[in-house]
């Protein structure tokens, strides 16, 4: 009930919200550290969240815990209402590598979820709705190939739709595009807000990247390490769809100086 | 240093990488060469006279065998006979030993338990010298094709069984996370990827097991008074027929790699996907 008044607060909120974590803390007993340290977040639909952090800020732990593939030590995670207690149909996850099955072709790799959810037969069923993602993402003729015929960003695709076949409610993005070489990159992020936006997907992208996390994100968090904290949050107002020439333009390089600052200020240690 | 202008004018831009020449003999030329070799320094060896004929055979006597060997195998004479016996003993024991070794291969890969309680007591048994466990099939088992499908299968599982757990291991963190969050259950994550994952190393450890199959069968004959192959061999080696016994082991290991080659052709029709040099049995 809180949710509705702060709606009203944030001026760059809209829209119903589908994600909602209340002082999640991570802390491994173990090795004694805390990985997370109470990070509220509200994502609202149709929006594209980025955190951005050095490494070892727990931006994975957090992934993790968002994706029920974690528990958290404390706090709740709530996904359309309902908490994650594990993992769950209604989230799409992306890894830096595409992850396919090598002995599946690209539309068997792509009804995978399907497969696993709901037996063969959906799974073939599913099979017109993975044409069709294929033809969203360009792959338009490599159904029946195999993953080791596909290039990077080829496989990077697919990977996409199998993420997008089970219609998740949220998106997990965990550095999807760094293994690629950087040209193919903005490339593929070009592609992702496309596809993000004509599905009116909400998105959470993890990234080492600046410029990448702004040019996609109406909101970039800064995360600190040790423990892991949202210590910034900035509003990205640029219009949509977003172009590869707004990379040079000032209003993005105030942004990127911004969140730099804000990184600066905390140790590389 | 100064260069020297080259008195045809323009320098040579284009080259060509190369190649050792041996590397470039062609695989029939080669395989050739070397067979022949061989055989030509076998003759030699012989002719010299320096090792005496039961000890080492001509290849013109050992030829005779083969041939000899070769036609009471096709009127369907004792050696015949004896080499059902050897070939019933290689199917029960592969099918046994594949059985097997995939079985606990899933339990010590699959599961904690295996792997913490099982796999100790397996390695401590595939350390011991199989070989002396023969005379302990003979008496539980006795002399018939029992005892020697026992010594096979217990000489060839071990490693189906390491292969098994190590393709089931091989499979990487990425691979895991994705069914995870597909919400794959423990079965469907083993059958739709680990055990597909883990098909190259499951495959070399049956190539390895099908070496052993061969190996178990005939020790096992020739420790127990066994009827087929490995009881001709131990024969002709008592009437001092060096020659036969080399014919004898021709055939044998004709059947090693026919077996061995249907383990190649089912690896390469069940993991396509497998970059084929990556085999690396010249096969």
């Amino acid at each position: 009930m809180s949710l509705q008044s702060s709606e009203q607060e944030n001026s760059g909120a809209e829209g119903r919200p589908v994600f909602v974590l209340e002082q999640v803390s991570k802390h491994f007993p173990r090795r004694n550290v805390h990985a997370l340290d109470r990070v509220n977040l509200t994502m609202r639909e149709g929006r594209f969240y980025s955190v951005i952090g050095s490494s070892g800020c727990g931006k994975s732990t957090l992934l993790k815990i968002m994706a029920g593939l974690q528990p958290p030590s404390s706090g709740s995670v709530m996904l359309e209402g309902k908490p994650v207690l594990g993992p769950r149909h209604d989230i799409g996850m992306m890894f830096q590598q595409a992850t396919l099955l090598p002995w599946r072709t690209t539309l068997e790799n792509v009804v995978l979820p399907i497969e696993i959810r709901d037996g063969k037969s959906a799974a073939l069923a599913a099979h017109e709705k993975a044409q069709k993602l294929l033809t969203l993402v360009g792959l338009t003729g490599f159904e029946s190939v195999y993953p080791s015929e596909l290039s990077g960003g080829m496989a990077q695709r697919a990977a996409i739709c199998r993420m997008l076949i089970s219609e998740p409610s949220v998106l997990l993005l965990d550095e999807p595009f760094s293994a690629l070489d950087e040209l193919t990159r903005e490339f593929m992020n070009m592609e992702l807000q496309r596809i993000c936006m004509e599905r009116k997907a909400t998105a959470f992208l993890v990234t080492h990247s600046i410029p990448e996390a702004v040019i996609l994100s109406d909101n970039v968090f800064v995360m600190s390490s040790r423990p892991g904290r949202f210590v910034e949050e900035i509003v990205v107002n640029l219009p949509r769809p977003r172009t590869l020439s707004m990379l040079t333009s000032p209003e993005f390089g105030e942004l990127v100086d911004r969140i730099r600052k804000n990184l600066d200020a905390q140790s590389f240690l | 240093m100064t260069m020297q202008a080259l008195p045809s004018g323009a320098p040579h831009t284009v080259w060509t990488e190369k190649t050792s020449w041996i590397d470039s003999v062609p695989r029939a030329v080669s395989m050739t060469l070397l067979f022949v070799a061989f055989i030509l320094f076998w003759t030699a060896l012989t002719w010299s006279s320096v090792v005496s004929p039961i000890i080492l055979p001509s290849p013109a006597e050992t030829l005779k065998q083969i041939i000899y060997v070769g036609h009471n195998l096709l009127i369907g004479d004792y050696m015949l006979t004896a080499l059902y016996i050897t070939l019933q003993e290689v199917f029960y024991s592969f099918l046994l030993a594949l059985f097997l070794g995939f079985s606990l291969g899933i339990l010590v890969g699959e599961t904690i338990f295996g792997e913490r309680a099982v796999m100790p007591y397996l390695v401590a048994l595939d350390t011991m010298p199989k070989v002396a466990f023969a005379p302990i099939f003979i008496a539980w088992l006795g002399f018939g094709i029992e005892s020697k499908v026992a010594l096979a299968t217990f000489i060839a599982a071990f490693p189906i069984i390491v292969g098994t757990a190590a393709g089931l291991h091989s499979a990487d963190e990425n691979s895991r996370m994705l069914f995870k969050t597909m919400g794959a259950s423990r079965f469907q994550t083993l059958l739709k990827m680990k055990l597909p994952m883990g098909m190259p190393q499951f495959f070399t450890g049956l190539k390895i097991g099908t070496v052993g199959v061969m190996a178990g069968a005939i020790t096992g004959e020739f420790l127990g008074g066994g009827k087929g192959f490995g009881e001709l061999i131990r024969v002709a080696s008592t009437n001092l027929n060096t020659a036969r016994v080399f014919a004898l082991i021709i055939f044998l290991s004709l059947i090693g790699l026919s077996l061995y080659l249907l383990v190649g052709w089912l690896q390469r029709r069940l993991v396509f996907w497998q970059k084929s040099g990556l085999l690396g049995d010249g096969f």
